[in-house]
């Protein structure tokens, strides 16, 4: 055993050249695929490839499922991208659950408190005002307490979750019908007060925003001087403060941009689809973004096709559990097993594995 | 930046080449359940001369809030099959963790794309996701457990269901009440001591219903019952229903009952080895020393009801209430080594009384309200956002429930029950 331990090597690999690196990470996903055809045939007999059919037919079978897969896809992208700029920043950033949340929550005030005062038009301007500066201020919080005394900002925003959670549950029973059920319902059903416009239909309006807000980041990041002092924050802190970089002040400013974009995530969430607020409207997204961006490195473009992966696995995941009548968990199982292979790629194309040969051992 | 473009065209025509070729393989789907809908109501149309649509013809969708994990969302899962099998329905699609939000709406529009002639949600918040989806889809029924809002609404497809669980709660109120008298008898409490524990989830009419019939069902074998109750704040909530039980057994109540899904109470009273009445189902299994009965709904009944009527053509009440005739009401397995003896003789005897219209549930002359006996009560039966009461719900001597529509109005705070807390 020790012996084969010694004749493997590891070593950091230079930069490969783009292709040899999807080409890794293609053979990676091929493989967890086979991975997930045996788990699939050894627990289920089912038959895996129509099992991929149904995964892709859950998600884009119909005209219906796609629009409903690209919100889907959209609205986690635009988390996805909110928490970028923190982390590029080294700032762990795993607040935006409740930045998201506070959002929906500020929008939700805004439709129920303002429908019968202001215009429709007065409304959805408070609305978006009113969530934006939600969501901000949830972001500013931990960023503020970190850039000061050095607070954890992981457990600080973890925190910060809670709290977002407990207001809006709170609420939620202030505004409930009927009373006593826990419940608030669609929003102004009747009137459509505070409702964001429909173009097209009803499922454009966030793909158009997060399409926007994909190229803002991808700009902002790459070429725009705070892209580049989050950057240099995010290598080495002193060296920021030496190149003149006020690190505080980068700290603060990025984390309530992040938060401002989860608030309006929370916006499209609650008066653009959902028309109602519950304690899980954001359904985990918050956390789910943490892992779309580290598996994109960060690119923004390149956490178009990782939220695409998850969107649709979670999609064809309901698929899969209403035509062969399997649990859901046995769908995130297979995802598991997906995106254990991706990450794991990662390592190969970081690192290079040499076989020593054994020969002086033997002599 | 050219890059940029480039790349954000690529997407956008990946896309629309995914959606278009989406759209093909739906559009053959949508002409098969289309050609199954036309059948449907091609028969419906000359439905006094030719008669009924083959169960084969009919394709029905059923929505669930969780999985077959949850008591709640198991009960309605077991109907679904059950009617399905008996009317001899063999296309039918399962949807669980549906939440109660706008993926309510694209589940139930989803299943009308795929040629469901009727679509059934079982959770209280789906309501206005189904009645989205009903204004849509005008040639598909929804039919939604536990709501409240058809009878308002005015839509032809759009239905309500429930069943006078309370005659049940009532009846499990007995066993109850037999226990206590059995436990004074022992000399194991004084009949002073004969206090009922209950954990509620909210302080919702469809819960306080629950827990007063089933005090007035106790107090109507044991005269000296009181009751106390705790609400959680959620419908499920396993952490928080266990801590209400350990709280109602710590405050000396010598037998608990709940309104809420998970095994929270049961477990409790069966580790305090307190005697428990338990609901949406036996949990004879988990708790043999502290269990006694359970009331529940069989929603099988409802859905062989609703499902015939799309196959005949005829329409759905816009509020059907099930009740101990239609099968609706039903309690499961007395346990006989815990129940008091002859709990099953006085069961049988109020069940009769029940359903020959001789004994009410809500008989004004066994509660008062604030030391008063009550001869008219305004109760708020059309939902707004304001709860205005609209309707008089007493007359002939007692509270007519589940009457003027399926789901409960109940909500009066009658003497001898004391809530703990009403933050819910």
């Amino acid at each position: 055993m020790r012996n084969l331990v010694k004749q493997i090597h590891i070593s950091k690999r230079t930069e490969l050249p783009w292709y040899k690196a999807w080409a890794i990470r293609g053979v990676a996903i091929l493989l967890a695929l086979v991975a997930c055809a045996l788990v699939t045939m050894l627990l289920t007999g089912e038959n895996p490839i129509s099992i991929y059919i149904t995964i892709f037919e859950g998600a884009f079978g119909t005209a219906r499922r796609t629009w409903i897969t690209a919100q889907d896809l959209a609205i986690l992208l635009g988390i996805s991208l909110a928490v970028t700029p923190a982390f590029k920043m080294r700032f762990w950033n795993i607040g935006a659950e409740g930045q998201v949340l506070i959002g929906g929550l500020a929008t939700a005030a805004c439709m129920i408190c303002l429908a019968d005062t202001l215009s429709n038009g007065m409304v959805i301007l408070c609305m978006i005002l009113a969530s934006v500066l939600a969501g901000a201020l949830w972001g500013f919080l931990p960023a503020f307490f970190k850039a000061k005394w050095n607070t954890n900002e992981t457990l600080f925003t973890l925190m910060m979750n809670y709290i977002a959670t407990q207001l809006a549950a709170y609420y939620i029973i202030v505004w409930e019908v009927p009373k006593g059920s826990g419940k608030i319902g669609i929003i102004n059903q009747s009137t459509e007060v505070g409702w964001l416009p429909q173009i097209g239909n009803q499922y454009l309006l966030s793909i158009v925003v997060v399409v926007i807000l994909t190229g803002f980041m991808y700009l902002y990041l790459s070429r725009s001087k705070h892209g580049y002092e989050i950057a240099v924050v995010g290598e080495s802190q002193r060296t920021a403060s030496y190149a003149g970089i006020k690190v505080d002040r980068v700290i603060i400013r990025t984390m309530v941009l992040s938060g401002a974009i989860c608030g309006l995530m929370g916006l499209l969430l609650v008066g653009s689809i959902n028309h109602t607020l519950t304690t899980t409207v954001v359904d985990n997204r918050g956390f789910t973004a943490v892992m779309v961006s580290w598996m994109a490195k960060f690119n923004p473009i390149v956490m178009v096709f990782t939220s695409l992966l998850l969107v649709v696995l979670s999609r064809g995941a309901s698929e899969i559990s209403s035509t062969f009548g399997l649990n859901h968990s046995f769908a995130d199982i297979l995802t598991g097993i997906i995106i254990f292979f991706i990450i794991g790629s990662e390592f190969f194309i970081t690192y290079r594995i040499n076989l020593r040969k054994s020969v002086e051992k033997e002599a | 930046m050219k890059k940029l473009l480039a790349l954000l065209l690529t997407v956008v025509m990946l896309l629309a080449l995914v959606a278009c070729g989406g759209n093909n393989g739906n559009s053959a789907g949508n002409n098969a359940g289309n050609t199954g809908s036309n059948n449907t109501s091609d028969n419906a149309g000359a439905e006094d001369t030719s008669g009924d649509t083959a169960a084969s013809d009919i394709k029905v969708g059923f929505i669930f809030l969780h999985d077959e994990n949850s008591t709640y969302d198991l009960n309605f899962i077991n109907g679904a099959k059950a009617a399905c099998e008996t009317l001899g329905i063999t296309d039918y699609v399962l949807k669980t963790n549906v939440p109660e939000g706008q993926e309510c709406y694209d589940a139930a529009a989803d299943l009308a794309d795929d040629g469901c002639d009727i679509i059934f949600a079982d959770s209280f918040g789906h309501e206005d996701f189904m009645i989205q989806a009903a204004k849509e889809f005008p040639d598909v029924q929804f039919c939604h457990s536990t709501g409240t809002k058809a009878h308002t609404e005015g839509l032809d497809n759009y239905h309500n269901a429930f069943a006078s669980i309370y005659e049940g709660r009532y009846l499990a109120g007995i066993a109850a009440g037999m226990k206590l008298n059995e436990m004074i008898e022992d000399g194991t409490i004084t009949a002073d001591q004969a206090k009922i524990g209950y954990v509620g989830a909210f302080t919702y009419a469809e819960v306080v219903s629950g827990y007063t019939s089933f005090f007035l069902g106790a107090r109507s074998v044991c005269p000296s019952a009181t009751m106390e109750v705790t609400f959680t704040g959620s419908w499920y909530d396993e952490t928080a229903e266990k801590e209400g039980a350990q709280k109602l057994i710590n405050n000396g109540c010598a037998l608990i009952s709940q309104h809420a899904d998970s095994m929270g109470a049961p477990t409790a009273c069966e580790l305090a080895g307190v005697p428990n009445v338990s609901y949406n189902g036996s949990t004879i299994s988990a708790c043999p020393n502290t269990y006694i009965i359970s009331s529940r709904i069989d929603w099988a009944p409802y859905y062989e009801y609703a499902i015939s009527a799309v196959m005949n053509g005829t329409s759905i009440d816009a509020d059907w209430t099930g009740t101990l005739s239609t099968g609706s009401v039903v309690l499961t397995d007395l346990n006989t080594d815990v129940a008091a003896e002859g709990t099953q003789e006085a069961i049988d005897e109020a069940m009769a009384a029940l359903e020959a219209g001789t004994l009410h549930v809500f008989d004004t002359s066994t509660f008062t309200v604030g030391g008063e006996t009550l001869t008219s009560y305004m109760a708020d039966v059309d939902t707004d956002a304001d709860y205005t009461p609209d309707t008089e719900a007493i007359s002939d001597g007692y509270f007519h429930e589940s009457e003027y529509r399926s789901a409960p109005y109940f909500d009066l705070r009658i003497d001898g029950i004391t809530l703990l807390d009403e933050a819910y």
